[in-house]
């Protein structure tokens, strides 16, 4: 798979980061490398091994189901740019 | 175990301008797990509180906090899974499926895609005694919700409250094995009533705590049997998929105007795109949610802040011996036990509550009777107040002694509901009422015979009409029940009214 011009600014408008038109290209080399190192290991016979997904032999945590947070709504507001009567405001979106 | 057996439904047809068509549809349905606290955070689920008051930082999405799973939604993701004889698979795993909207401060949000909690059950949806259909469920996966956001309190703004972000909801994704809109709104229906019955989700539809996704196609009489005979999806046609529909009537309309939409493009010759659609209540109509699309890159993948989620069978085992009777099964049930309609098990299946209070009632008494009460005079009573079965003024005890006043003859049916409104509305017990308002029924055949002897004196023009034509004995009967204010037993006024007349 490789990575062109216009899949590089695809990638970047997901993400919501600005990529200036003359950038794009060193964005789509860079990318490529990556995936060239993954094709490199793709390399590799993994037949009839699990993935491993931890390097630690550790079950996923759990926890109760008790009320043991929130009631902070000042906190939580506190670093938004706006924020009216207790709700969060930003720019209008409409469906 | 039980069954009641059933034909399945006819598919719905639309007349199209040119042929018939018929509909394929199938479910995303959200629903929300009911839990104390969120999926991945220590934050309540509380309806209705104060806006982001709900929130913990890992709701808020603040940098470093981490998610850790609320044992309790699982538990009630597998429960539900149960009562959809699925399958369950001990080992599942969280994804990251990520789109950027103000409600989801992540920035994705946290669910299974390749690697669901719950595999494939099926559900049977009923249409009415003796049918149903038997929808497949493909998966059920859980999820985290999003906020809300609020786009009418300013002109300018839209405000977000991420109380109900993180929230945990439950998938479930059905085959499209629906074929018509009644059939959809049944299928929620049943969903919503399996999932009372287990706890596992309130169901209610107003908070959002029950939403749905309806994907529809149309087709030509004939194509949905050869899917089903060769399980190829390219025989049907392009499907449309309605997005987050909070109410049965909605669900409808919106899939018969989609439906009628469709067949109007088909039949002008063009093609139905496969797109995401908003329902609009206010129109009656669905548009396409076009803007949207770029968005529907989703990027998915395994989200590295969870370990896969290991549960043990033994674990399941236990939840699934501690599941209560579901509604198919009580219904069946009652039909057998109490030898009443299954229109009327369903009636009183369709609530578990409505359905204890019922079997309370019928406890050691005549079940069939009990039925035909609690159905036709508590309901009737209770709907006609907007009350629910907990609010009922009268109780089951209570409501057990008419059955029980009726079964032993001392109250006609017809005073038993005098008796009865006297009870709902006063709250008093119904021996008592019978007892000091002097309701007992006159079974003294004295007192009856002295009542008719009373009647056939003073209308002996009558008593010679009778004679000639039978049928008017019934005049007296009415009489004596009149001049007795009801209380006689009309079977036994009958009786000695032949007698006496000598027919």
């Amino acid at each position: 798979m490789s990575i062109d011009k216009a899949q590089a600014a695809h990638v970047a408008k997901l993400a919501r980061i600005k990529v200036e038109d003359d950038a794009l290209p060193a964005l789509a080399e860079e990318f490529n490398t990556i995936l060239g190192f993954i094709e490199q290991l793709n390399e590799v016979d993994i037949e009839g091994v699990e993935p491993m997904v931890s390097v630690t032999p550790m079950r996923l945590k759990r926890r109760e189901d008790v009320v043991t947070d929130g009631q902070m709504p000042d906190k939580v507001l506190s670093n938004a740019p706006d924020a009216r009567e207790g709700f969060f405001a930003v720019p209008k979106v409409v469906e | 175990m039980l069954d009641l057996t059933y034909e399945p439904p006819k598919p719905k047809v639309i007349p199209g301008a040119k042929h018939d068509w018929e509909l394929v549809i199938g479910l995303e349905v959200h629903a929300q797990v009911a839990s104390k606290a969120k999926l991945f955070s220590g934050a309540s689920t509380q309806f209705g509180a104060e806006p982001n008051s709900n929130v913990a930082f890992v709701d808020a999405a603040m940098p470093g906090m981490l998610p850790v799973i609320n044992e309790v939604c699982v538990a009630q993701a597998v429960r539900t899974g149960l009562g959809l004889k699925a399958k369950i698979n001990l080992t599942s795993a969280f994804d990251r499926k990520n789109y950027f909207y103000p409600d989801l401060p992540q920035g994705y949000q946290i669910s299974q895609l390749y690697h669901p909690l719950v595999g494939e059950g099926e559900v049977l949806v009923d249409m009415g005694p003796g049918i149903a259909r038997r929808v497949r469920i493909e998966r059920i996966h859980m999820e985290q919700d999003a906020g809300k956001s609020i786009h009418d309190m300013d002109p300018n703004v839209t405000f977000v409250d991420l109380n109900r972000t993180g929230v945990a909801l439950m998938e479930i994704v059905s085959r499209p094995d629906i074929r018509g809109p009644e059939e959809a709104a049944a299928y929620v229906g049943k969903l919503r009533q399996i999932m009372r019955y287990l706890g596992t989700c309130d169901g209610n539809m107003q908070n959002g705590n029950l939403r749905a996704d309806v994907n529809v196609s149309v087709c030509r009489p004939g194509d949905y049997e050869r899917y089903q005979e060769t399980g190829d999806h390219s025989v049907l046609g392009t499907r449309c998929e309605i997005k987050n529909m909070n109410s049965m009537r909605f669900i409808q309309a919106a899939i018969d105007y989609e439906a009628r939409r469709q067949i109007q493009i088909l039949e002008g010759g063009g093609t139905v795109d496969q797109e995401t659609r908003l329902y609009d209540p206010d129109r009656g109509e669905t548009r396409s949610m076009r803007s949207k699309e770029e968005a529907h890159d989703y990027r998915y993948f395994p989200d590295p802040d969870l370990l896969p989620l290991e549960i043990e069978q033994d674990w399941v085992d236990d939840i699934a011996g501690a599941l209560p009777e579901l509604p198919d099964q009580k219904k069946a049930r009652f039909v057998a036990d109490y030898g009443m309609t299954e229109y009327d098990a369903s009636v009183l299946t369709a609530e578990v509550e409505n359905a204890a209070f019922f079997e309370e009632v019928a406890r050691g008494r005549d079940g069939k009777l009990a039925a035909n009460w609690v159905i036709n005079e508590l309901f009737g009573r209770l709907k006609k107040e907007d009350h629910s079965i907990a609010e009922s003024p009268i109780s089951a005890a209570q409501l057990g002694q008419i059955i029980e006043l009726i079964q032993a003859d001392a109250i006609s049916g017809k005073i038993a509901k005098e008796v009865f409104e006297i009870a709902y509305t006063s709250g008093r017990d119904p021996a008592e009422i019978v007892e000091t308002e002097g309701l007992k029924q006159v079974t003294d055949t004295g007192a009856i015979e002295a009542a008719v002897d009373e009647v056939i004196a003073a209308n002996p023009a009558q008593v010679e009409k009778a004679q000639a034509n039978p049928k008017l004995a019934g005049w007296f009967v009415g009489q004596v029940m009149k001049a007795t204010g009801g209380k006689a037993n009309p079977k036994a006024v009958n009786e000695i009214v032949q007698t006496k007349l000598g027919l």
